[in-house]
């Protein structure tokens, strides 16, 4: 039998984020990088959902979002 | 997490609008602002400068982070949009270039320098207390009142959406910022 469990994790609006990098300097996970200067790039399996960076973001577009794992 | 050195950077931006209270020639130092994040971006393709070395952010960051001086809201929907983004960079283009043009015709004698720094591209405060004249020629000095009248009024316009909106927010529109994300663009072709 497999159990399903819900986790929050952060998911970015990539073609609304400006590759600032505030997110990356408040996960406490190192759970994001800036991918190319484009956008912010959230490493599923390192983000533990705690929305420091949805709080940080300047533009807001990072927002944490149930999944099944 | 323990604190790089390019985490102290906000001191030198805070130096450097002190310095030009004192002598505006230090404004010319700025051009570090303008011409580093460019460098990084068209030779790593990154956005290195905003993500690590930008001390203005970092200032904006501790302004209305630790001190508290923001309302840590989120900013309007149209000044995240790309039309507001790269029409702001178009303006700041443009006024930029004006104020080449005004140092242009100092050099060329067809113009006095003006002591003045202009706040806002319109509000023309008298600055003549930190030109102490005589050594370079006069058009140096006229970049260095420009030069320092763009950065006074980016650090207003930062300081305003700071209090409004969240800390950082002059990263969202900041024309340096979207230049290097553009040129990240270009050479990163998705």
């Amino acid at each position: 039998m497999t159990v399903l469990r819900k986790k929050r994790k952060a998911f970015v609006s990539q073609h609304d984020c400006v590759a600032c990098g505030c997110c990356v300097k408040v996960c406490p996970m190192d759970a994001i990088t800036i991918f190319h200067g484009l956008y912010a790039q959230v490493h599923r399996d390192k983000c533990v959902g705690c929305g420091k960076c949805a709080k940080e973001c300047p533009a807001s577009v990072i927002e944490l979002q149930e999944v099944t794992i | 997490m323990k604190k790089k050195w390019y985490d102290w950077l906000w001191v030198a931006s805070l130096a450097y609008l002190t310095l030009g209270f004192f002598n505006i020639l230090f404004a010319w130092l700025g051009l570090l602002c303008f011409f580093i994040p460019l460098i990084i971006a068209a030779v790593k393709g990154t956005k290195g400068y905003c993500n690590r070395y930008c001390g203005r952010g970092q200032l904006f960051s501790l302004l209305g982070g630790r001190f508290g001086l923001s309302r840590k809201r989120d900013i309007p929907r149209w000044m995240k949009s790309k039309p507001f983004r790269y029409g702001f960079l178009i303006f700041f283009f443009a006024m930029f270039f004006l104020m080449l043009w005004n140092t242009y015709l100092v050099f060329a004698g067809a113009r006095d320098l003006q002591q003045v720094v202009t706040l806002l591209w319109t509000f023309k405060l008298p600055w003549h207390w930190a030109y102490h004249g005589a050594l370079f020629h006069p058009g140096v000095a006229q970049f260095a009142f420009g030069f320092y009248s763009v950065m006074l009024t980016s650090t207003v316009l930062g300081l305003v959406t700071m209090a409004l909106f969240k800390p950082r927010s002059w990263c969202v529109y900041c024309p340096m910022g979207t230049m290097t994300q553009l040129i990240c663009k270009i050479k990163n072709p998705q």
